[in-house]
């Protein structure tokens, strides 16, 4: 299933609605690192609130989404990893290392706000 | 043929042995009050139930006969487990002890045994058949009060279990998006997951920023617990918290960097007050005495 992509002001929302194959993973990383340079983003969050499960794959490529992204010029924000979730991907050596994770969107988009504001206020 | 014979005898036992029940239940009615005042007599000579008063003793060794009685004459143990289960919740909170328990059915068992031989002396055969009758109904109820106050008493102690563990793991909200995780005694495997889990739940529970994790209450722990507060820690962070653990002991910090910790991911201070003011900086809170005209 497609990841649908919103556009929200300066920033990009991937919402994760249901389990995903690789396939669709890597779909929606191509997606994200081309349109943050077409819409000329600041941020981009992606929400997995819906997730149940995190394999390496996943954990992995949403790493190097963040990555590619900030070499494009904005600022990748993970939310809404669940409790379970959390401890389980750590139990496998999953950290995310380098990648900022929130809450919630509620909290991703607070902190991209704050990020961005600073650095275009200066 | 010898099967049909074998089986009419084995009717016919169990056929003359409700006969003999019957006729030992109403030997224990007639001797009802006579029977129960040698029992309450020696309940009392062998100091059980010391916990309770004479009146207590006599109400309760009253109902226990009746009920004994009663297990005999239907030969069902369901309404005596109730009884038992509901004896042992009203009983075990007072101090009555197990020994107490078992005590007093074997000695009832002794007192009706021994009425039973002074009615029964004289015929040996007679004797023999009532006692075989009895024996095994006997002992079936001894076992079943005991086992009913045990499983009481082991009901209790598992639910205390419970609720110690729940008390010693709070999770406490001081600030708004700031919470405290105090931690007391000792950490085992178990524990250790119990507190993750409430930790990571607190976390989303309470919209927390910061977590201040103090462990000035926790002397030592083994490396399988330390590296369980690590990966705690960096759980923590996936929700988009930060960690700060205080109030390491000396041995605590031995062991985390034996372990190898990378001290990049894990925020310690010295003490609660320490962390808390940390938190406090993080969450962009300022804070300080009033000043003198503002307080005067």
């Amino acid at each position: 299933m497609q990841v649908p992509i919103l556009k929200q002001g300066a920033y990009l929302i991937a919402t994760i609605q249901s389990a995903l194959t690789d396939a669709d993973i890597v779909q929606l990383r191509d997606a994200l690192v081309e349109q943050v340079g077409r819409y000329r983003s600041r941020g981009v969050i992606i929400d997995v609130t819906a997730l149940d499960v995190m394999d390496s794959f996943a954990t992995g490529t949403l790493r190097d989404v963040a990555h590619m992204v900030r070499l494009r010029g904005a600022e990748t924000v993970i939310v809404g990893i669940q409790p379970d979730v959390a401890f389980a991907m750590v139990h496998m050596g999953l950290t995310l290392e380098g990648v900022t994770t929130k809450l919630d969107l509620e909290e991703g988009l607070d902190h991209l706000n704050r990020n961005i504001r600073t650095t275009a206020g200066r | 043929m010898g099967l049909a014979q074998l089986r009419n005898e084995t009717k016919s036992t169990s056929e003359s042995t409700a006969v003999l029940l019957r006729e030992l239940v109403a030997h224990l009615g007639q001797n009802r009050t006579q029977l129960r005042e040698e029992w309450i007599r020696r309940i009392t000579e062998g100091r059980l139930l010391t916990a309770m008063s004479k009146e207590e003793i006599f109400a309760e060794a009253t109902s226990v006969y009746d009920s004994y009685v009663e297990a005999l004459e239907t030969r069902t143990l369901e309404t005596l487990q109730a009884y038992a289960q509901n004896l042992s919740e009203r009983i075990i909170p007072r101090g009555v002890e197990t020994h107490e328990v078992v005590g007093i059915v074997l000695l009832l068992r002794d007192v009706l045994a021994r009425s039973l031989f002074s009615k029964y002396h004289a015929d040996t055969r007679m004797l023999n058949a009532v006692l075989d009758a009895y024996e095994p109904a006997a002992n079936a109820i001894a076992i079943t009060v005991a086992v009913g106050f045990v499983r009481e008493r082991e009901r209790i102690i598992r639910q205390q279990q419970e609720a110690i563990r729940e008390l010693s793991t709070p999770v406490l909200q001081v600030r708004e998006r700031l919470l405290i995780l105090p931690i007391i005694g000792l950490i085992d495997p178990l524990r250790a997951r119990q507190l993750t889990e409430q930790l990571l739940r607190g976390i989303r529970a309470n919209r927390a920023k910061v977590v201040v994790i103090d462990i000035t209450g926790v002397a030592a722990m083994d490396a399988t617990v330390a590296n369980h507060l690590v990966l705690t820690v960096e759980s923590a962070r996936l929700l988009g918290a930060r960690v700060i653990v205080t109030g390491l002991s000396p041995e605590i910090a031995q062991t985390l960097v034996n372990i190898g910790v990378d001290l990049g991911k894990m925020n310690t201070v010295g003490d609660l007050q320490g962390g808390i003011e940390e938190a406090e900086r993080l969450l962009g809170y300022k804070v300080g005495p009033l000043s003198e005209g503002m307080s005067a």
